[in-house]
């Protein structure tokens, strides 16, 4: 078992790279290996608790219809999966990022932290990948 | 010997980074390192057979181990079996090999 530190800086619904940060901590998580995300900046507002579906007027789709996926409903069964595989899932927010954007209200699980954080996370851990944004 | 992993998003059309990017692979090789090049998102363009990336070409014959991630291939509707010779689909999984492997990473 491994420990891998994944920065991730993005916000939700912006950019692709969201996805592939999932994809990766998923895959991880799958595999045995304790994982801590960093989420600096923008990226701070996935774990949004107050993330709403909505309904798609332009296909007349409705809130059900729609089904559109909040990360916030992803960071939840991240954490889930970790508890199923016995590992551990961090997912740490930068405070000062989550203040700037009022994003405190958070899925459970989550916490605060700061670039410190991400620095000790980092230090301790077999591999690390940060994901920049643009 | 060192072992990088370098992981690239981009298309070589829409960022000039890219160039750069493939360049610091060549050069991590030449100086020793194994370096595996991990094409995912819109960086899986690059991988089809016929587009015209020189720096893709040039990092083939570099002896970098290049991947294209089969998610974003299947996104893109990209056939695994038309992507240029030496470019193998592979799970994301193998990121998650190589950095719990301890492999120094990068994301452009």
């Amino acid at each position: 078992m491994a420990t891998i530190t994944i920065g991730i800086m993005d916000p939700p619904y912006e950019s692709a790279n969201t996805p592939t940060a999932f994809r990766l901590v998923d895959a991880a998580l799958r595999k045995g290996h304790n994982v801590n995300v960093f989420c600096y900046e923008g990226a701070t507002a996935l774990g949004y608790a107050g993330q709403k579906q909505h309904p798609n007027a332009v296909h007349g789709a409705s809130v059900e219809e729609e089904d559109h996926p909040n990360p916030k409903d992803w960071v939840k069964e991240l954490f889930l999966l970790a508890a199923e595989k016995n590992v551990k899932l961090i997912w740490c927010n930068c405070g000062l990022c989550v203040d700037e954007r009022g994003v405190e209200n958070q899925v459970e699980g989550a916490c605060r932290g700061s670039p410190v954080d991400a620095w000790k996370y980092s230090e301790g851990s077999d591999g690390v990948l940060m994901i920049g944004t643009e | 010997m060192n072992q990088y992993l370098m992981i690239q998003s981009k298309s070589p059309w829409e960022s000039r980074e890219v160039g750069h990017f493939y360049a610091l692979a060549r050069e991590l090789r030449q100086s020793g390192g194994e370096v595996t090049f991990f094409l995912v998102q819109n960086g899986v363009m690059a991988a089809r057979t016929g587009a015209n990336d020189p720096g893709l070409d040039q990092l083939l014959g570099a002896k970098v181990k290049v991947l294209a991630d089969d998610f974003s291939l299947r996104e893109r509707a990209i056939d695994p079996e038309s992507i240029k010779n030496g470019v193998s689909p592979s799970p994301i999984d193998q990121v998650v090999d190589l950095l719990a492997g301890g492999a120094k990473a990068l994301f452009c």
